[in-house]
């Protein structure tokens, strides 16, 4: 093994042996579970109603349920993520293990590098069990599945760019608190750009804005749009937020 | 195998560390010695290219620490204050993580645990989570860390730390078995323990290096006089005015209970004989007549204090009188 893959085979070691991953993935995908049974419900009920009024209904589940969801999603993992990122620099802080890491002959790149594909590996472990709503739809009925495919996509995207912004607030600081919430703190800061951008309406700087946003980018996933541009942005925001944790647990041993 | 040039450490302000320039050869065992905040995890900070100096620099096994820092932290085994274990990891997961970590793998990772679980005496702890053990386990699993890899160097800070006695005397009996094959640098503040198990001591106080030798040779270089202690069962009044008529004593002491006395003699003129004759032949009833040297605690405590402002020529006098019980060198005079 090289040092990378030890690395991040104890980090996941690790996960499975704290309480934290089994409360945060249960209440994760009890949630998501959740708000697809009521938009799925919510659906029926709309089909009802058509149905009694024109004698038919067609209802697009794309429309209704999964857009729904992917929206309602990035939400919950804006709860979850840096919960599940908090500890991963912060706790070596705190337990004295940070110098130990730092002086075994394992480059800073590789450690950065570890630390984030381990929680990154966590999290479409726990994304692809929410699979399983999709795959009990299909059983039932007909949807497009390729808007699935972008909003899985989209997720898939948007949780990498949480997670690099949870492990540049946990290199920041040895309290795992501090690090959740200032990973909160710069999670909201980049959603509400949207809305600031949205203000500033269709001027060079609303446009600025919005794009340093995710929102858009992330809506042109679940809608089933597959743009360069929204790509070429989750890569650059996770490129930015890893080197900038480089820089900030590098700049830790200056002190 | 290190070798030090006058690397100074800033932090700020504060200079942590100021020109020091030391170097260990090859299985040499070296002690840094010095109270808190002397510098001394600094400079073992800089040598396992944790942290960069601000000046000078420092090169294992022949690697420069800023320009090969993966070189030097491969050849480098190092036990921090605090060792660096995860709790939530058995020692065997946590020896393999480590193990692997530095490039040893299969029969090879294998081999390497088992030695030393074997050499530290980890064997009933193996499956147990290292967060249930107690503090002189955890220390021992520090030092199987630093020395699953074998390295050619080992630095290791305050090694004894939380140990029992029994186990403190095993850990230094291991140093000393690591002696010729590995270099180590051991920094303590407990002096029994440099004398134990080095062969040379570097004293470091305020950040400078205020003395470098073998132990014998620093106790002796700092010795003014030489103290004799004395008991008597049946000393008369004017002792110590007849002891003062013997050639060579400068000074005699009333030392403790009736009957205790330190004699301070001139340096390089054995005195102990004419003593002898003299309590012997007077019936004073001679039941203890030792020469007391200077132990490296004494020459410890003179340089360190020092350096906050106490005269110098107090001698070993600046040490706790009546040390008669302690843990004397005996230097060949």
């Amino acid at each position: 093994m090289t040092p990378v893959n030890t690395l991040i085979a104890k980090e996941l070691r690790s996960y499975f042996v704290s309480p934290v991953v089994y409360v945060v993935g249960a209440v994760f995908l009890l949630i998501v579970g959740l708000l697809a049974y009521i938009y799925i419900v919510f659906t029926g009920a709309q089909a009802i109603q058509l149905m009694q009024v024109q004698g038919q209904a067609q209802i697009n589940l794309n429309d209704l349920v999964f857009r729904n969801l992917f929206s309602s999603i990035r939400f919950v993992l804006l709860l979850v993520l840096p919960i599940l990122t908090m500890r991963l620099f912060a706790e070596e802080k705190k337990l004295r293990t940070f110098e130990f890491l730092m002086t075994s002959p394992i480059g800073l790149n590789e450690i950065v590098a570890g630390k984030f594909v381990s929680v990154f590996v966590l999290f479409l472990g726990l994304l692809g069990l929410t699979g399983l709503i999709p795959l009990t739809l299909a059983l039932f009925s007909d949807f497009d599945w390729y808007p699935i495919f972008t909003g899985y996509l989209g997720l898939v995207l948007l949780g990498a760019l949480f997670l690099s912004v949870g492990v540049l607030a946990s290199a920041l600081t040895e309290n795992q608190i501090v690090a959740a919430f200032v990973s909160f703190g710069l999670l909201l800061f980049l959603w509400l750009l949207a809305g600031i951008g949205t203000l500033l309406g269709d001027t060079a700087a609303g446009q600025v804005i919005s794009y340093l946003s995710f929102m858009e980018h992330y809506d042109h996933l679940v809608r089933g749009l597959i743009d360069t541009r929204d790509l070429v942005y989750f890569a650059s925001a996770l490129i930015l937020m890893l080197f900038l944790t480089h820089r900030v647990v590098d700049s830790t041993r200056w002190k | 195998m290190i070798d030090v040039q006058q690397i100074t450490k800033r932090y700020g302000q504060h200079t942590a560390i100021d020109r020091v320039t030391f170097s260990v050869a090859k299985g040499e065992v070296l002690a840094f010695l010095g109270p808190n905040g002397a510098g001394k995890t600094t400079t073992m900070r800089i040598l396992t290219c944790f942290m960069p100096p601000t000046e000078g620099r420092a090169t294992v096994a022949g690697f420069d620490c800023l320009d090969q820092p993966l070189e030097v932290k491969r050849r480098i085994g190092y036990l921090p204050e605090t060792p660096p274990v995860y709790q939530e990891l058995t020692v065997d997961e946590y020896l393999r993580f480590v193990g692997r970590l530095r490039g040893l793998a299969g029969a090879m990772l294998t081999t390497a645990m088992s030695r030393e679980i074997e050499r530290l005496g980890l064997g009933s702890v193996q499956h147990r989570l290292i967060g249930n053990l107690s503090r002189g386990y955890r220390q021992r699993v520090g030092l199987a860390q630093a020395l699953i890899h074998d390295p050619p160097v080992l630095i290791l800070d305050e090694p004894t730390v939380g140990l029992d006695p029994k186990q403190i005397i095993e850990i230094r009996e291991l140093i000393k078995s690591l002696a010729g094959s590995h270099s180590v640098i051991l920094s303590t503040h407990i002096l029994p323990e440099a004398t134990a198990v080095c062969q040379r001591v570097v004293i470091i106080s305020s950040g400078r290096i205020v003395a470098e030798d073998t132990p014998d040779r620093l106790s002796t270089r700092l010795r003014h006089s030489e103290k004799i202690a004395l008991t008597l069962t049946r000393a008369p009044a004017d002792v110590e005015a007849q002891l003062r008529q013997v050639d060579g004593v400068l000074q005699v002491h009333a030392n403790g209970p009736t009957g205790h006395f330190l004699l301070e003699t001139q340096l390089g003129k054995d005195v102990r004989e004419n003593i002898a004759r003299l309590t012997v032949t007077s019936n004073w009833g001679l039941v203890e007549l030792k020469l007391i040297s200077m132990t490296l605690e004494d020459v410890f405590l003179k340089l360190t204090r020092h350096e906050e402002g106490l005269p110098q020529n107090t001698g070993p006098a600046t040490a706790p009188a009546g040390d008669v019980n302690r843990k004397g060198m005996d230097v060949p005079s």
